[in-house]
């Protein structure tokens, strides 16, 4: 009898992209649980629509470029695309907003770059940012967490509202809609008022906004369970959240009347999400140790640039897609030294 | 060095297209197309110039001397910039308004002294006037189209504006897909001339790729037969 014969190193699973990304998939399930609970069957029809289309799209795509279709169809890359894509949209966003979005990832910023592993830009992240630059009004209608929200929608309500864009007879949009914490704070600084009065708003919670505090705690589960998995490695969340605490923590230390206190800043938005599963992308990330860690801080300290003085509320897929573009030129800086050389004087 | 009059209109319309081929005079050609009316109108402004300035530097071509030739391409083409500018102010005072610094910065535009040095200084004045129309036609068609797309796809009108460039009746030939119409507005702002711009290039090599195949087709055939037989 004859044993097949593995060579070194013996330990750990077969590392895939298949088994990657359904990794990914498998730690995102909390956090969309959450974002259902809190913010109704909006966000996982979202979900339905952004897959299908991403599907299709992947499949279309890969038939025009004359590539092999199934393989790159099941390895799931173009799903983990879409879904972090949907759970980035307001749930109740028309229908062929979220396929716009898609095909622009899949086919524009995924496909025309080379598809997977060639793509300099987070799809999802570029999508992202078209649909918000382009219907700036839609894609800030959100609604309101569970237990602020006096007009929960039904199932079959929330697919009128997607599909139809049309709402019960005695609902406005503005009236079930509210604008997203960081929006709210940023309006509301920008009225003068100071942070102790904001924070009388119901609207807070115990250390960000109600609702959204949580979605951020099981997103952050999410990422620990992919950093126990070895998926991710720590440098860039952690980076990335140091640096936007440190940075908005120097400010808050300044003037904590006008600059929101940094568990504020980490727990609204897309930080925690941006931070364990977007910025952490192996395909448009630095992928050098040291990198790394310049890559997530650069993205934390300009997400809170962009959040204080620029010109959106929220800023995780603009500085992503900004350090995206820094990324090479970090990592052709930040080369390990290979074991036996020395460094680069005697190399 | 002479070129047929037929090689010189398609050069200047597709072959060697300063916009999709050759890639110059980005500047403009990304700024002003947002529609499709602006595009036209620069286009014009631009086509124009390249025809004079060819001209005058192809009749000039032997008495400037090589060492000095560039400062006399610029000083040409600034005084044609310069008159064209006056002229659109005087006659398209609006669309004047609107294209603003782009109609003076007509000047850098590569293009023009590109086609002073590589055509109008080698060859007779008919064909460089014929080459700065061809040239100045290709890049106003790919301004239109660009800026048409944009247009489009941003704010759901086409010849917006029409009445900037055609005089007070033109109005109607305006085409709006109404208030309802969510526009991309990306593909108004600057991002959008460069995906416009990328795909349009694209789309000139899918043509090219497919004339070639075409035009390779019968050529192999007759080769294919005795390999199949021998088989």
């Amino acid at each position: 009898m004859k044993f097949p014969v593995h060579t070194s190193p013996y330990g750990g699973l077969p590392n895939n992209v298949t088994r990657v990304m359904g990794e990914v998939l498998l730690a995102l399930v909390p956090g969309i649980i959450a974002l259902v609970y809190y913010f109704g069957w909006g966000v996982l029809i979202n979900i339905v629509i952004a897959v299908i289309t991403a599907l299709a799209a992947e499949a279309g795509i890969l038939r025009l470029r004359k590539r092999p279709v199934k393989p790159s169809l099941t390895d799931l890359s173009a799903t983990v695309t879409a879904v972090l894509l949907a759970i980035a949209l307001p749930p109740l966003l028309p229908w062929w907003m979220t396929i716009l979005g898609v095909l622009f990832a899949i086919v524009m910023v995924k496909h025309l770059y080379g598809g997977l592993g060639y793509n300099p830009f987070n799809p999802a992240m570029a999508a992202y940012v078209l649909l918000l630059v382009s219907f700036p009004v839609a894609m800030t209608q959100w609604l309101p967490p569970q237990m602020l929200n006096e007009h929960p929608l039904t199932f079959t309500q929330t697919l009128a509202a997607i599909f139809g864009g049309g709402l019960p007879h005695d609902l406005t949009w503005d009236a079930i809609t509210s604008a997203t914490p960081l929006d709210a704070m940023r309006e509301q600084l920008k009225m003068n008022k100071t942070i102790s009065e904001i924070a009388q708003n119901p609207m807070w919670g115990d250390f960000g906004a109600r609702g959204w505090e949580w979605v951020g705690n099981w997103f952050l589960l999410g990422g620990l369970f992919l950093l126990w998995r070895r998926i991710i490695t720590w440098h860039i969340p952690f980076a990335m959240i140091a640096g936007l605490l440190l940075s908005s923590g120097l400010f808050w230390l300044f003037d904590a009347e006008s600059m929101p206190f940094p568990g504020f800043h980490l727990f609204s938005g897309g930080m925690i999400l941006g931070a364990f599963f977007i910025a952490t992308d192996p395909v448009t990330a630095s992928t050098t140790p040291k990198g790394r860690l310049i890559y997530g801080f650069l993205i934390g300290v300009t997400v809170f640039i962009i959040r204080s003085w620029g010109g959106y509320p929220d800023a995780v897929a603009f500085a992503v897609l900004l350090m995206n573009m820094a990324a090479p030129t970090i990592d052709y800086y930040t080369q390990p030294r290979v074991f036996g050389f020395r460094g680069k004087d005697n190399a | 060095m002479s070129t047929s009059n037929r090689e010189i209109i398609s050069n200047g319309l597709w072959n060697n297209n300063q916009a999709l081929v050759a890639l110059l005079g980005l500047c403009p050609l990304l700024a002003v197309s947002n529609t499709l009316i602006n595009g036209l109108g620069l286009g014009l402004a631009t086509t124009l110039v390249l025809i004079s300035s060819n001209a005058t530097i192809s009749f000039i071509r032997n008495w400037v001397r090589q060492e000095v030739r560039l400062p006399v391409f610029v000083l040409v083409i600034a005084s044609f910039v310069t008159a064209v500018e006056l002229a659109m102010n005087a006659w398209f005072h609006d669309l004047h308004k609107i294209l603003g610094i782009f109609i003076p910065l007509i000047v850098t535009n590569c293009t023009i002294v590109g086609r002073a040095e590589a055509f109008a200084s080698r060859n007779p004045v008919p064909q460089s006037m014929l080459d700065g129309l061809s040239m100045g036609m290709g890049f106003t068609l790919v301004l239109m189209t660009l800026g048409g797309l944009r247009e489009f796809i941003g704010q759901g009108t086409i010849l917006a504006g029409a009445h900037l460039m055609f005089g007070e009746a033109a109005r109607s030939l305006s085409f709006s897909m109404g208030a309802d119409y969510h526009g991309l507005i990306l593909a108004i702002l600057p991002p959008g001339a460069f995906f416009g711009l990328g795909l349009l290039i694209a789309l000139k090599h899918v043509i090219d790729k497919r004339n070639a195949q075409r035009a390779d087709k019968p050529a192999q055939a007759p080769t294919a037969e005795p390999a199949a037989a021998e088989g």
